[in-house]
């Protein structure tokens, strides 16, 4: 796999492994810089303990993870842990939601701003001292109101994350995530829970994230419609192994991917 | 230090090693299965070593008598701990628990001060298991030698019962996965009664041996044994039962030793535990023999 | 953008303000006309109040389950009482052991600067008033132990937190005990000058009070708030949770050893008997009852439980030796206390307030067009 200076997110025989058993198996995948890609696979394939390699939430047995920051430098992101690989511009959502809870809907978002944020925790501290980071404050309220706005919540700013319903808390998990800045974006199941009429919503939703925020997306899902209709390249894993990449309709004819989905008989049939 | 000295010292702390280790298996086991710390587990070794006080010095009962006594009214008293103060927050968040047990231990000694006076009472200490007995050269208590091989005793006896027994195996599941126990038609309820029951007893036999031990009883006696004991178990390895006892026994060890050879150190003897503790927590929190807990992301 | 319209926030501040301004008055009028038992138990209040926020800052904010808060407390206390008590009333005191000789005379480094400094060192002179600088060393000494102790813990979580935290609250009391040439051991420190009347106790909390709100309204309380919610989501948010975690721990042990230092003065006499778990047990029901996760609540907890505990003294038939030392009264006062805190977390276990703030608007909610979704954290009017 060459470096073409187009990859913004670069995985170089990557193993994970939890003492006997081998999550992920030498996998090495290049992302192109505004893409859209999809990482698949059936339940167990090590999909999102990729994420997690990626994200810093485990390092990997052996194996490299570079990633194309904004000024252009290459980051070994292996490593750091998981707020430094924020700071470097990737930010993700979850399989299942982890909002905060007790807090509220703009509450939340205004903490993902946080990593960006220049003024210190002390200069709130005295009244009128620091008018900068006062204006800040309130530049980070403006800047989360207009996030909410875009992704529809405005209405539930106040509101506790937890008395949301299911579709809206989804939208808020990417909102806050949004609101670190992200060069890139990992979506983990966006589709989950949704109805066929939202998840083809969600096709246009992703792709104008794409556009509105400058984004490079990787997601994982499980549903085919979602994936072959917004991935623009497509990695398939099976047991932790890479077992095909390429273009939807590659991937849609791949006898291995059909065989790992449906088994041995399914390839003939 | 003379060779007498030193078999004293030995088995003073495998005794004191001992008592650590049987309060500290009541405490591993009820976190076992519930991710529970039972504050007032110490209490209930308070209250063991009361209620054989009463037995057989107020009401002048036979010691045997007097042992059964409390030990069945100390373990009925961890079993009503349980039923009214942890069970109505079975499916709360475990702080809410924990502030529980805080509470009820408070409670509980706080009653005792009330019911039993908080004045220091002196145990009488049967003398015929405080004779010194010379053997080859060292001189040793009976007392001494009995207290660790009770332990031992019961200690095997609680082990054939989690390993060799049904309901053994039903308290093993629920340590594992406390629904699908459930889903197997075991009743969860009834054998968690039943480990802070045997939890219970031996914290019970514990006070008892203590009480005649270090001959005094009094109702927060029962705070700093219970902390150490719950070290140890976490120093062991929380959750399982050899580690509970090689916990109590490597703290009793160092408590004794340390001030065996540091007499000047005798001041900190308490905070040998909490040192333990830190030094455990830093290097290996799942402790000795513990399982590692990864939580999923 | 805020929960509540402009013209609302204004009425706010002006309620806000006619209340401290009313408040201030009933501060000057009370030493004149209320009984000396009463001004003790409004001191005590304040004291317990600033012990409560500082401890809800670690607990019901950031989330960590910090059991050792008394350990802190007798920091403050010690520290504070070294300060301010005179070389002659040290040399009087310390019989087991001599004092020391560092320990003996404190004020002179602070007086020589102060005079060597002239008009350069002028701010020094707020030294000068030993009994204040006391307190913020107190707090200081007492925040800096709670940082070399959050570095190694604080990675632990839940339970495993709260016994490491007891622990370190045991452990210095140990060594309070044992360090005799210092602290004169169990013996305690007795006959403390009483310097802090009412205007300091409130004065401190209002500091507190301040500082806190306006900590947990900024972005940076959002992210404690988070911490607390999810740890994992946070550090994937960018955040430092060690960091934020360390910070809010060593704030709130700055209280801890502020309250203790005040209540140290309150009762004029400390010793390691004092801090034992059990006053950390007072500051959980406070924390408990009041709500945590809640400013008002804090306070709300504080009256209530230093009232209760007062007045509970009546059921009993008392002997009180001091406000904390439970060996010796009779116990019945402890019993209800903790049979409150467990009912308490059994059937209410948000406490009175959950995580909500008082706000003017609860009064207004009729007149106001639509009632607004209840705002959790940090929205404190």
């Amino acid at each position: 796999m060459t470096n073409a200076p187009a990859h913004i997110l670069t995985l170089n025989d990557v193993t994970l492994r939890f003492g006997g058993l081998v999550a992920v198996n030498g996998l090495s995948l290049s992302i192109e810089k505004g893409s859209i890609a999809g990482l698949i696979g059936p339940n167990g394939a090590g999909k999102t303990s990729v994420f997690n390699v990626i994200t810093g939430f485990y390092m990997p047995s052996s194996g490299h993870v570079d990633f194309r920051s904004e000024d252009g430098g290459i980051i070994r992101i292996t490593g750091l842990p998981p707020h430094k690989v924020c700071k470097a511009g990737l930010a993700r959502t979850f399989q299942n939601i982890r909002l905060f809870t007790n807090e509220t809907v703009l509450q939340n978002v205004m903490v993902g701003s946080y990593v960006r944020q220049k003024s210190r925790w002390w200069m709130s501290l005295m009244p009128g001292l620091f008018r900068g980071a006062e204006r800040e404050e309130l530049e980070i309220r403006e800047r989360s109101m207009r996030l909410l706005n875009r992704l529809g919540l405005e209405a539930y700013a106040n509101a506790p994350a937890s008395s949301l319903p299911y579709g809206a808390q989804r939208r808020l998990e990417i909102a806050r995530a949004l609101a670190t800045e992200p060069q890139f974006l990992l979506l983990d199941e966006p589709a989950a829970g949704m109805n066929p009429q939202e998840s083809a919503e969600l096709l246009g939703f992703i792709r104008e994230l794409r556009s509105d925020f400058d984004l490079t997306i990787l997601l994982i899902e499980h549903d085919m419609k979602v994936v072959m209709g917004v991935c623009e390249r497509i990695w398939v894993m099976d047991q932790g192994a890479l077992i095909a990449s390429g273009t939807p309709e590659e991937i849609r004819e791949n006898p291995r991917v059909i065989e790992a989905y449906l088994g041995k008989d399914a390839v003939n049939a | 230090m003379s060779l007498n000295m030193f078999v004293q010292h030995f088995i003073n702390a495998l005794g004191l090693g001992s008592l650590y280790g049987l309060i500290a298996i009541g405490y591993t086991m009820v976190y076992g299965i519930l991710r529970l710390i039972n504050f007032a587990h110490g209490d209930i070794f308070m209250l063991g070593a009361y209620f054989v006080f009463f037995a057989t010095i107020q009401y002048k009962l036979p010691w045997a008598l007097g042992v059964i006594i409390a030990v069945i009214g100390a373990t009925m008293c961890g079993l009503l701990v349980d039923r009214t103060a942890y069970r109505p927050l079975r499916s709360a968040p475990r702080i809410s628990a924990l502030i529980s047990a805080i509470g009820v231990s408070f409670f509980i000694q706080n009653l005792s001060v009330v019911v039993f006076s908080g004045i220091p009472r002196p145990v009488v200490q049967p003398p015929m298991l405080m004779k010194a007995i010379p053997i080859g050269g060292i001189r040793l208590i009976p007392l001494g030698l009995m207290v660790p091989v009770i332990s031992f005793l019961l200690v095997s006896g609680l082990l054939w019962i989690v390993y060799k027994t049904k309901p053994g195996l039903a308290m093993r599941s629920i340590s594992h996965d406390i629904e699908t126990t459930r889903l197997m038609g075991v009743s969860v309820d009834r054998i968690i009664a039943l480990t802070f029951a045997l939890g219970s007893a031996l914290a019970a036999v514990a006070g008892i041996l203590w009480a005649l031990r270090y001959p005094r009883v009094e109702p927060f006696m029962g705070i700093l044994p219970g902390l150490k004991a719950f070290i140890a178990a976490v120093f062991g390895g929380i959750g399982s039962i050899p580690g509970a006892m090689i916990g109590g026994l490597s703290l009793g060890f160092v408590e004794i030793m340390s001030i065996a050879f540091f007499p000047h150190l005798s001041g900190y003897k308490d905070a040998f535990a909490f040192v333990l503790l830190i030094v455990i927590l830093l290097v290996r929190p799942s402790g000795l023999m513990g399982e590692k807990q990864e939580e999923k992301i | 953008m805020n929960g509540t319209t402009g013209k609302n926030k204004t009425r706010n501040n002006l309620l806000t303000a006619v209340s401290v301004v009313l408040f201030v008055v009933f501060l000057s009028w009370a030493p004149g006309n209320l009984n000396g038992y009463t001004i003790r138990i409004l001191n005590l209040i304040a004291i317990n109040a600033i012990l409560g926020l500082s401890l809800n800052l670690i607990y019901g904010m950031t989330g960590m389950f910090s059991l050792g808060h008394a350990g802190f407390m007798a920091i403050g206390a010690y520290v504070s009482a070294l300060l301010i008590l005179s070389p002659q009333q040290k040399e009087l005191m310390w019989i087991l052991e001599p004092i020391a000789p560092w320990l003996l005379n404190l004020k002179a480094p602070f007086t020589a600067l102060a005079e060597k400094g002239g008009p350069l060192f002028g701010w020094l002179a707020f030294l000068q008033v030993p009994f204040l600088s006391s307190l913020f060393l107190a707090g200081l000494v007492a925040s800096l132990f709670g940082l070399l102790i959050a570095l190694p813990v604080l990675r632990l979580g839940g339970d495993y937190l709260g016994i490491a935290t007891l622990g370190f609250s045991e452990i210095i009391r140990i060594m309070i005990t044992n360090m005799t040439p210092i602290t004169n051991g169990s013996l305690g420190l007795k006959g403390l000058p009483s310097y802090a009347g009412l205007w300091t106790n409130y004065g401190c909390l209002a500091a507190v009070l301040i500082c806190m709100t306006r900590l947990m309204r900024s972005n940076f309380g959002n992210v404690l708030r988070a911490v607390r919610d999810d740890e994992i989501a946070a550090k994937t948010m960018g955040i430092d949770t060690f960091r934020a975690r360390v910070l809010a721990f060593t704030l709130g042990c700055f209280g801890g050893g502020l309250g203790g230092a005040l209540m140290g003065n309150l009762i004029t006499t400390i010793d390691p008997k004092m801090f034992m778990i059990t006053q950390t047990y007072s500051l959980l029901m406070i924390v408990v009852v009041g709500g945590l996760g809640s400013i008002t609540g804090s306070i709300v907890g504080a009256v209530l439980v230093t009232t209760m505990l007062e007045w509970l003294r009546f059921v009993e038939n008392p002997v009180s030796i001091g406000a904390f030392q439970i060996p010796g009264i009779p116990g019945m006062r402890m019993v209800i206390f903790s049979l409150l805190l467990i009912i308490v977390i059994i059937f209410r276990r948000e406490g009175i307030m959950g995580m909500r703030e008082f706000t003017w608007d609860w009064f207004f909610r009729n007149s106001s067009a639509q009632a607004e979704p209840q705002s959790k954290g940090g929205e404190a009017q």
